[in-house]
């Protein structure tokens, strides 16, 4: 093995222009990650499937020697004083952190068009998105550079780009992983989520990441399963929930084809298949789009020329605070922030925060109704459409329509997993898998079954 | 939900983030249309929602004032340090920031 996985990784690169200059997947190079494969290689007690392997990371996780920006001027060149739980799990297993991945800035957005250094461009076809915010990450997996890239979820930043590039994306149970390292975008709702070319490396990514870690008061002390041996577990008799708030007439043709496709997959494989509602589910979108804000307006708070990378000095401290902010932060941060400081202002908190609030726990009890009912996994299509146009999307809230079906995972704290079902008009299509709290055993099992009767759309 | 240039400036203002007059008109439509959308929450029966779960505190948890700037002090600012220039705290250059301060802009 010694560095030839990591030599694999940054000739795949070039070849497929990853640069600024080509599909700008990339932000940042580890230039010492061969000699770090040929030393996790030599080191006595190290093995598993992650020994040398390269890592690709969203760059939102911190990093040490290499620059953490979140796809932000205002941290651009910030290197980080100290590393991730994540990052550090990783390389205690023999993996190597080779790239840092371009993010819509904070990972705020569905297409990583939002990133101060340029838009990423999808590896299969490089007029569309890859999806966001962990696009980057996402194209990595898809391109052929990496096995296993790290990416944030907030909203469904990685399942979303795992659907769009045909990769499998992992959101765990929150409190599951660490976020010790990871910028915060949104307290109640961030967990760091696992991009993999298959459900094997997904499996084995997250069985290494996950885990209480006294770092993160929100890490949960549950023993973590082997997921890759859980994944092989047969579906026969699994119950396989079909909500039909995620079945609209609206749904795009082509990915209901692939999403009955996978139901019969499943019924061909000894599963269950029941017809369930979850009634919360129009609600998710709004919800999402008051809680994340209000959450991003606080943890924000903290860029201002003060601690952190960009200053911009003023008359006065005030001034210095408005000038770093104006000039550090691009449009649809600076909308979200406006909007969350909006809802938690006095006048608006009760009939925007509140309230939604109040309608997360119930989108929550659907989910805890439907599993202790008997249902097992949920299925749904992860995204309204496939990957589209650079460019074709420029009202923010049909943007945030792109997270339909994935924002309600992050509300209700419960796992998910996006796996390739197949394409439609040659484009990538994920099907989505959605598990009760640290049900991601089961989850993996049922992903596991679907690629294999399915296969993989990746290039 | 019509949101005002002034109701803009005031957000930016409790926000500290400097907005340019000329960008009013389009933030304010934008943040209109997407409260627009939000408006869909207040017909949900939230009656048996768990009003005192986590992040989701008592009705009628006290609120502070929505202020802005200038930041409310007990002492003045200049019991702070022992100099100040320009409203800000002058202190001895922190030796690992050396290498940053031509980056810095003025």
């Amino acid at each position: 093995m010694s560095a030839d996985a990591v030599r694999a990784a940054f000739a795949r690169a070039r070849e497929m222009k990853a640069g600024p200059d080509g599909l700008n997947i990339v932000l940042a190079e580890n230039s010492d990650a061969e000699r770090e494969a040929g030393a996790m290689t030599a080191a006595e007690g190290l093995g598993g499937p992650l020994l040398a392997q390269p890592i690709a990371v969203k760059d939102n996780i911190a990093t040490l020697d290499i620059p953490t920006t979140c796809g932000s001027r205002i941290l651009e060149g910030y290197v980080s004083p100290y590393e991730a739980t994540v990052i550090a799990r990783l390389r205690a297993a023999g993996a190597v952190i080779a790239f840092k991945t371009n993010m819509d800035e904070f990972a705020m957005g569905s297409s990583t068009e939002n990133s101060a250094f340029g838009t990423v461009h999808h590896p299969l076809d490089p007029s569309r998105v890859p999806g966001g915010s962990s696009g980057g990450s996402a194209a990595a997996v898809a391109a052929g550079m990496v096995r296993i890239a790290l990416g944030s979820e907030t909203g469904g930043s990685v399942r979303q780009p795992a659907a769009f590039c045909g990769v499998v994306g992992v959101k765990p149970t929150y409190g599951r992983v660490s976020r010790y390292g990871l910028v915060a975008f949104a307290s109640s709702l961030d967990q760091v989520g696992v991009l993999g070319r298959t459900v094997d490396d997904a499996a084995a990514a997250l069985g290494v990441i996950a885990g209480r870690d006294p770092l993160d008061s929100t890490s949960v002390d549950i023993p973590v399963p082997d997921y890759r041996a859980a994944s092989r577990r047969s579906v026969r008799g699994l119950v396989i929930g079909r909500p039909r708030e995620y079945f609209p007439e609206r749904l795009d043709p082509g990915i209901r084809a692939r999403c009955d496709a996978a139901i019969d997959a499943f019924r061909s494989a000894g599963a269950i298949v029941r017809d369930v509602s979850l009634p919360h589910t129009d609600y998710a979108v709004p919800v999402y789009y008051i809680i994340a804000p209000a959450e991003a307006s606080s943890n924000l708070a903290r860029f201002d020329g003060v601690r952190y990378g960009l200053r911009v000095t003023g008359s006065g401290l005030s001034a210095m605070y408005d000038a770093t902010r104006s000039r550090g932060f691009g449009p649809e941060v600076t909308r979200r922030i406006l909007l969350g400081t909006y809802v938690l202002s006095a006048g608006y908190y009760d009939a925007y925060y509140r309230r939604a609030q109040r309608v997360r726990a119930l989108i929550e009890q659907d989910f805890r109704s439907v599993f202790a009912s008997g249902v097992d996994v949920l299925f749904t299509p992860t995204t309204p459409t496939t990957a589209f146009k650079i460019g074709a999307v420029s009202d923010p809230y049909e943007m945030y329509l792109n997270d339909i079906f994935t924002a309600t995972a992050n509300l209700a704290g419960v796992p998910a997993v996006s796996v390739p079902i197949g394409s439609s008009q040659g484009l990538p299509v994920g099907g989505q898998l959605i598990a009760p709290h640290f049900g991601e055993a089961t989850m993996f099992a049922a992903a596991y079954a679907l690629e294999g009767s399915l296969g993989s759309a990746s290039a | 939900m019509a949101i005002t240039f002034d109701d803009v400036r005031q957000i930016a203002s409790l926000a500290r983030v400097g907005i340019d007059e000329t960008r009013l008109p389009v933030l304010a439509g934008e943040l209109s249309r997407i409260l627009d959308h939000m408006a869909v929450l207040a017909q949900v029966d939230v009656s048996a929602s768990d009003a005192g779960g986590p992040g989701n505190p008592e009705p009628g948890a006290p609120l502070r004032r929505d202020a802005g700037p200038p930041i409310p002090l007990s002492e003045a600012l200049s019991h702070f340090a022992p100099d100040m220039r320009g409203g800000f705290f002058i202190v001895p250059r922190l030796a690992t920031h050396e290498d940053d301060a031509s980056e810095e802009e003025t």
